[in-house]
């Protein structure tokens, strides 16, 4: 069975159908970035990874886990996928290190110092090392974003989900964040990305999928795709992002 | 009839009583109107669809009637209707249980529902359940929100113990009418019995700034 697996997967908000019975399987290690244009329902697909919405046919399942599959197993999945947001959503009453802290010490049930030095680490490998008693109104939108990374890499998942972690940020402050997830993508690690920076998709994604209306419209290697577009649509969306 | 305001000064003695068995009606009143609060709150702003009706109910059948009313119904037609007796104490400490919980839910439910969903997203994306989320993100969130709102909260109800003079209870107003019945000294009397009420009420506010301002507000 592969790590992650759509099974026809579809998804409405009542009437709007936003996926439409989505076959797609990821195998750990892959880099997968997710493009198209806007409410083709891109967000939608990575929220129903970890179940923050409710599919409403098919089946989808992560790691032999189904999101179908009660409370406690979606919380199991959660705990194996780490989600990063565009805003961030950075906990605003805590510093840095207790945001990142948080996870493994009321999911993973560390003691309070362990926590904090694993929370440490991670900030020491996003480059924030100085910054963990800063709360999130006092840090850059990029520094902002290597937190929230660092408090999903806390819960040590298996995959990590990115919807548009870029775009609510200046340019200069971009390259930041994505140097973070370059490093990440060159461990190993198994991510589902969605985004506009080509950049990234063409120096480490193992896959480009072009999503339209709900469905998977292109999947095949980022060089590829972005040298060459299949079709026309793919062109002219490549040429404006 | 000339104004003397030193003849307040034998009737300070029995003001101070009237002011206690205020502040006692008040703080326990509040309390139950607290607990009472919170979880009509949180069942309005969480709750399935029963508890939030019931919730929704309670809250609006209380909005809608006047806290004299309300006192009168528990002291009088409670003993009718369930046959439970009760003194005009308890009356007047259950109407501010009742009147300021339903208030309060209000408050808690506009306070939690004000807090930005993402951080709900993200506390249920590390792998919490939401009722950790509640209780170690949102919470503390949205209590900074209701502290202002619930110092208002907190004045009125303070306020609301003086109409308990329909039934009877030894509070502070009632006080000023027994010892306005026996002198006729009214302005001296009212005037007393209002600084009472301000000295109370400004307590409670400066108290609250203090609150306020220890608390980041985000
Ligand atoms: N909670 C919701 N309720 C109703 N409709 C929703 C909800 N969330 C998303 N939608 C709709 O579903 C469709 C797909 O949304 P989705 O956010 O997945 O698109 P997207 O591809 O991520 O777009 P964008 O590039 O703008 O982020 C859109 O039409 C959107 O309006
Ligand atoms: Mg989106």
């Amino acid at each position: 069975m592969s790590f992650i697996e759509f099974r026809k997967t579809s998804k409405s908000f009542g009437p709007l159908a936003v996926l439409k019975e989505v076959d797609l399987t990821i195998e750990q290690g892959e880099v997968v970035v997710l493009i198209g244009p806007s409410g083709s329902g891109k967000s939608t697909l990575l929220r129903c990874i970890n179940g923050l919405e409710t599919i409403t046919d098919g089946d989808l399942v992560v790691d032999g886990l189904s999101v179908t599959g009660g409370k406690k197993q979606l919380r199991e999945i959660r705990q194996e996928a780490g989600m990063v947001f565009q805003q961030f959503n950075l906990f605003p009453q805590m510093t840095a290190l207790q945001n990142v802290a948080l996870g493994p010490r009321k999911v993973r049930g560390l003691s309070k110092e362990a926590a904090l030095k694993k929370a440490q680490e991670l900030l020491d490998k996003v480059g924030l090392s100085d910054k963990g008693n800063h709360y999130p109104s006092e840090l850059s939108g990029g520094q902002q974003q290597r937190v929230a990374i660092a408090r999903a890499l806390a819960v040590e998942p298996k995959v990590m989900l990115f919807d548009e972690p870029t775009s609510a940020l200046d340019p200069e402050l971009k390259q930041e964040v994505l140097n973070v997830m370059l490093q990440l993508a060159r461990e190993g690690m198994t991510m589902i990305v969605v985004t506009h920076e080509m950049g990234f998709a063409k120096q480490v994604g193992t896959r480009l999928i072009f999503m339209e209306h709900g469905k998977i419209a292109v999947d095949d290697d980022p060089r590829t795709v972005i040298d060459t577009p299949p079709n026309a649509r793919m062109k002219d969306f490549l040429s404006h992002v | 009839m000339q104004v003397d305001m030193s003849i307040i000064i034998d009737f300070i003695p029995q003001l101070i009583v009237g002011s206690k068995v205020t502040i006692y009606i008040t703080v326990l009143g509040l309390l139950g109107g607290m607990a009472i609060g919170f979880f009509a709150g949180l069942m309005r702003a969480y709750g399935g669809k029963f508890a939030n009706t019931v919730a929704f109910i309670y809250i609006e059948l209380i909005r809608g009637t006047p806290i004299v009313v309300q006192v009168m119904f528990l002291y009088f037609a409670l003993p009718v209707l369930a046959s439970i007796r009760i003194d005009p104490m308890s009356a007047a400490i259950l109407a501010i249980v009742v009147n300021a919980g339903a208030y309060i839910a209000e408050i808690v439910r506009g306070a939690f529902l004000s807090i930005s969903k993402g951080l709900t997203e993200a506390g249920l994306a590390i792998g919490l359940p939401h009722w950790k989320v509640l209780l170690y993100i949102i919470g503390p969130l949205a209590f900074r929100r209701m502290i202002p709102p619930l110092g208002n909260q907190f004045i009125v109800s303070l306020k609301d113990t003086s109409l308990f003079i329909v039934i009877g209870v030894g509070e502070l107003t009632r006080i000023g009418q027994e010892i306005m019945a026996a002198n006729f000294r009214a302005v001296e009397i009212w005037t007393a019995v209002a600084i009472c009420y301000l000295i109370m009420t400004g307590t409670m506010t400066i108290a609250l700034r203090i609150v306020e301002k220890r608390m980041r507000m985000l």
